[in-house]
């Protein structure tokens, strides 16, 4: 098992996990091939130990034996060695802008929709108020445009992004609102990225990520 | 044309002292503009209505966010100087990887230790992880001169300015860092024998005391 991940490349993940999905997605987009090691959180592999001793979290990409951790890293890592189709703009400002808003996906998306499944009553009714608030800062950014990297490139922010949309039924029905009527271009593109064969067939069924929540739920003893 | 950069932030900041450091390895001439962080400028909530928050760089007009993303833009801008981040893939992901680190754990491990209101046990903690994490940076440096290698690169810049508050850290916490992780403080001499650090960070004490300010106006005494 070693031996195999010192050749090419191997990705550690989990199957719900919207971070390790980034990176498949990446992967697509490049046509890169690899090896997928599905990973028990309850169980880590020596591998994913030893890897990443750090955080002791999936994703992990291990390339030529190599380890890089952290998915919007090993994204960057994707773009800077396989570099056709770029998933970043030439332009720095552009860039940054992009980072920035990945960013903004990183820090914001996933605490927030956290809370909108854990949590109960008023704690919930505010994580709804802020997801609402994080999709339309998001949808002010996206615009008219076709996806965040533009009319023609599926980008940086799009990756980091799509991966949660196997999570909006869940948000929904957890705090009990549209985001196709608070967000309306935003559900469009959310549309549009299901579309993209790269990203259907790194995602999951929303239902399934709603059942896996539910799972969570009654583990953490939330009803 | 000549180029007009204008940086945001507030001179404790240790986001914004790394922007700063990073302005002068690449020798840029730009204007500081400190900010009130309970009285913000217009410009400020203008350039960054998102997070509202310091450093932003103004690059003619253009406003940048983030200090991480900041500094990668001061990197591809100005090519001219030495770069601040590596060429090869691996070791860039590798210092985007630390960076992160430091960015997640330093900043609100320490406020635990320095804002704590009368919790021993919450400090204690907080020392200890503090503690845990310098020494794990410590392991990651090992014995090169600077975690960019031979000369200051990303990864020192995103710590440096934190070396400002540990005495604000050891002060409240009662501990030595220097005890703790002599050879993190043996790379911290190193980086401020370098003008584009020595000249931009502040002196501890005055950190120490704006914190202590600080604390006394959000009531955390």
């Amino acid at each position: 098992m070693a031996a195999a991940a010192e050749k090419g490349v191997v990705l550690l993940d989990f199957w719900v996990s919207p971070f390790g999905q980034r990176c498949r997605i990446a992967l697509a987009e490049k046509g890169v091939e690899y090896e997928y090691k599905e990973e028990n959180l309850s169980d880590k592999s020596p591998l994913l130990l030893k890897m990443n001793p750090v955080h002791k979290k999936i994703p992990v990409l291990i390339h030529h034996g190599k380890p890089i951790c952290e998915s919007l890293i090993i994204v960057q890592y994707i773009e800077e060695v396989w570099s056709h189709n770029p998933l970043l703009p030439s332009n720095p400002y552009e860039r940054a802008k992009a980072r920035f808003w990945a960013d903004f996906v990183d820090k914001k998306v996933a605490e927030c929709g956290t809370r909108l499944w854990k949590l109960k009553g008023e704690a919930q009714e505010e994580a709804k108020k802020d997801m609402i608030e994080i999709l339309k800062l998001l949808e002010g950014e996206l615009g008219d445009k076709k996806y965040f990297g533009g009319e023609k490139t599926f980008g940086f922010v799009d990756v980091a992004l799509a991966p949660f949309t196997a999570w909006f039924y869940t948000y929904e029905t957890c705090g009990k609102f549209s985001i196709e009527n608070e967000c309306p271009k935003l559900a469009a593109w959310a549309k549009r990225c299901k579309e993209r064969k790269t990203v259907s067939e790194s995602l999951h069924d929303p239902h399934k990520v709603y059942e896996y929540v539910g799972k969570l739920k009654k583990k953490y003893g939330v009803e | 044309m000549a180029d007009k950069v204008v940086l945001l932030s507030s001179w404790a900041s240790v986001f914004g002292l790394r922007v700063q450091i990073a302005l002068a390895e690449k020798e840029v001439d730009y204007e500081f503009r400190e900010e009130d962080l309970f009285d913000k400028s217009s410009l400020l909530l203008e350039s960054n209505p998102v997070h509202k928050k310091v450093p932003v760089l103004i690059h003619n007009g253009k406003p940048v966010c983030e200090s991480s993303v900041i500094i990668q833009y001061i990197d591809e801008v100005w090519t001219k100087g030495p770069s601040l981040l590596p060429k090869d893939p691996l070791q860039r992901a590798n210092a985007r990887f630390w960076t992160d680190f430091i960015g997640k754990t330093i900043y609100p491990c320490g406020s635990k230790i320095w804002r704590n209101k009368g919790d021993a046990q919450v400090q204690a903690a907080a020392k200890k992880e503090l503690i845990g994490i310098l020494k794990q940076l410590e392991g990651e440096l090992g014995e090169r001169p600077f975690f960019g290698g031979e000369t200051l690169g990303y990864v020192d810049i995103a710590l440096v300015p934190f070396s400002r508050w540990f005495y604000t850290y050891e002060t409240f916490g009662r501990f030595s860092i220097e005890k703790e992780c002599p050879k993190l403080m043996a790379w911290v001499r190193r980086c401020n024998d370098r003008e584009s650090v020595s000249k931009v960070l502040p002196d501890p004490h005055k950190v120490y005391q704006r914190n202590c300010g600080l604390k006394k106006r959000l009531g955390l005494e």
